[in-house]
């Protein structure tokens, strides 16, 4: 093999990727943007900080009475981290901006809040005593999260507030123990994302390589370099290097990009440097359905809509599109090899396995068979059917 | 005695039921500015496809080189400069880059590679726009560095596929000083043309060829003169009964 040549054609393919604006936007804009708006979206900018709901309050204990149990549940409430709290003067201008979407939720604190507290204090243990009275939430409906993790949060907060840190022995059936807070975890619902946003990227190679070799297929440059000494061999070694070297460059753009807008992945210097070494692989799988298409497409509109057939399938069975996938198209998204890749990233970054743990290493040998299954028989394909 | 450079024996091409090459036979010597006339469709690039390695004939033989083409094609690569018919290049990168490619595909060396390339857009007008994209050139300059590109490497022989096509009389007369050169320089150079006036300038020999046979071989000259005819377009009148430019 003659390296210069493999070398010409490899920097021939990375002009071509750079400089061509519909390659350079599949290749590493679209991603690029992909990963911002969803870290946007469904991130937290800034690092490892948490989810957090802004929550208006409603103080309705008078004025004039002691303020010291409202107090007591604001300052729990703010110590959360979670709820960012927001004091409004009454329910209707709470609930005005609760629909517009500027808060999540409303509490709203009874007018007998202090004197129900200071009940139950004077007699823990003779519940006829105290004075009962129900603190009132609002949620944001448009926002599922809000919903499922705000009642619970509040509900804790509420305990805490009542019977305090410590255990108290209170002569009642039922023993509360000292609650905890619901610790919100670190890892944002983009986290979850990330993975199959570097198998989603990945996958669009199908469509460039499809579109580059019918755009060299027509206009007679591949029966030019047909013409010159270059190998068949030295050809294809330069398709797989170039493509490899563009899906590294996408990674690391994407991955910046991620940690830009939050994503804190686990995992050490082995566990990125294998997850690295998946997505080149698989880029390679990628190659290969792109010469695939290129087989059989006519044309470069042709091979843009003929790679779709490898494409979504892929990115709904296989990356964080599918998400939410039933259990027969879980069943069924084991037999795209992208859903290998975002199982494995979901392991190493998510799930904090290491690199060695017997999934990963499963995953990686899936993923490295149907990498060079698609790769050789694209390869057989267009050698024998897709130079004309 | 004249050395033969290509040697072309018996050659037949069939697509389907379509004969593009019918049984011919051609010789061409070292050195020799060789062009090879007919109307579009005659077969003329057939033959040059054959002869660089892209087709496979149906039947018969032919050498590059003393290279057969069937079996040695490697061999016939290293010798040969194509430019084709159609302006095969890659928009996406300059002129100089499109050169520079081809002459690492042809494994020069750099100083060498880098020496060719000036000499080159310097002798066919592109220095001053060799460092922009081609997708920025206009028709002609593009076929320009079309050529450059097949003559790079400083090929000993070169199939020049219609190179003058679709081109402005002051790039076509800067093409034919540049190919008079070649030969000066002992190239061996095959020209296809249906501009007749184009072979009578350049060629030594000329070939004409219709429906995938030679139907007449011999100098300019001697053809004008067998025929007595005025120019090459007489003589192809009278052995076809048609003008060339009206195809098959």
């Amino acid at each position: 093999m003659n390296f210069q040549r493999v070398f010409a054609l490899v920097k021939k393919d990375l002009k071509k990727m750079v400089r061509e604006p519909a390659t350079l936007f599949l290749i590493i804009l679209f991603p690029v943007v992909l990963t911002l708006a969803f870290g946007l979206t469904f991130g937290g900018i800034g690092g490892s900080q948490s989810t957090t709901y802004r929550i208006g309050v409603v103080n309705m204990n008078p004025a004039e009475s002691s303020q010291l149990w409202p107090q007591y549940l604001l300052g729990n409430l703010s110590t959360t981290e979670i709820l960012k709290i927001q004091d409004f003067p009454d329910n209707e201008t709470a609930q005005a901006d609760l629909v517009q979407g500027k808060i999540q939720a409303v509490i709203i604190i009874p007018e007998d809040f202090e004197q129900s507290c200071d009940s139950f204090w004077n007699t823990p243990s003779d519940p006829s005593q105290w004075v009962n009275t129900t603190v009132q939430v609002y949620l944001d409906s448009g926002s599922i999260f809000a919903v499922q993790a705000i009642p619970p949060i509040i509900e804790q907060v509420l305990v805490r507030t009542i019977f305090g840190d410590q255990p108290t022995s209170i002569t009642k059936p039922v023993q509360i123990s000292s609650p905890s807070l619901v610790q919100t975890s670190g890892i944002t619902m983009f986290d979850h994302m990330v993975p199959g946003i570097f198998a989603y990227a990945s996958i669009f190679f199908t469509m460039t390589v499809a579109q580059s070799f019918t755009d060299d297929r027509s206009s007679g440059l591949l029966k030019r370099i047909n013409v010159t000494p270059t190998t068949a061999t030295e050809f294809m070694s330069s398709q797989t290097i170039s493509n490899m070297m563009g899906a590294l460059i996408q990674t690391i753009m994407v991955f910046v990009m991620a940690f830009l807008v939050g994503y804190r992945p686990g995992g050490g210097i082995v566990s990125f440097a294998l997850a690295f070494t998946l997505v080149l692989i698989f880029s390679l799988c990628n190659v290969g359905f792109g010469l695939i298409t290129a087989t059989v497409a006519k044309s470069s509109g042709a091979a843009t809509g003929i790679s779709f057939i490898f494409i979504l399938p892929q990115m709904f069975l296989g990356t964080f599109v599918g998400a939410a996938l039933s259990s027969t198209a879980q069943s069924i998204s084991r037999f795209v090899p992208s859903y290998y890749v975002t199982d494995a990233l979901t392991s190493l970054f998510l799930r904090g396995a290491p690199a060695t743990s017997p999934a990963i290493l499963l995953d990686t040998l899936v993923i490295s068979i149907c990498s060079i299954a698609a790769l050789m028989v694209g390869i057989l394909l267009f050698r024998k059917y897709g130079k004309a | 005695m004249k050395e033969v450079t290509i040697s072309i024996k018996d050659l037949t091409k069939k697509f389907e039921d379509v004969i593009a090459l019918d049984n011919l036979s051609l010789e061409i010597e070292r050195a020799e500015l060789f062009g090879l006339l007919g109307p579009n469709g005659a077969g003329k690039t057939t033959i040059i496809r054959i002869l660089s390695g892209l087709l496979q004939p149906t039947s018969g033989s032919a050498k590059v080189g003393n290279y057969d083409v069937q079996r040695e094609q490697a061999r016939v690569k290293e010798v040969i400069g194509v430019c084709p018919q159609d302006t095969a290049v890659c928009p996406y990168l300059t002129g100089r880059e499109n050169v520079e490619l081809f002459g690492n595909l042809h494994a020069m060396p750099k100083k060498k590679l880098k020496q060719n390339t000036n000499r080159l857009l310097e002798q066919l007008g592109l220095t001053q726009d060799a460092d922009r994209r081609l997708g920025k050139y206009s028709g002609g300059m593009k076929r320009r560095i079309n050529l450059i590109m097949a003559l790079v490497h400083d090929p000993k022989i070169a199939f020049l596929d219609e190179p003058t096509v679709a081109m402005d009389p002051q790039s076509r007369h800067a093409v034919w000083g540049f190919i008079k050169e070649l030969k000066a320089r002992g190239k061996t150079v095959v020209l296809t043309t249906h501009y007749m006036e184009e072979a009578e300038e350049l060629c030594d020999r000329v070939g004409i060829i219709d429906y995938g046979k030679l139907i007449a071989l011999d100098s300019p000259e001697q053809l004008k003169d067998k025929f007595n005819a005025k120019d090459l377009e007489e003589v192809f009148i009278q052995l076809t009964g048609r003008r060339i430019r009206e195809g098959l």
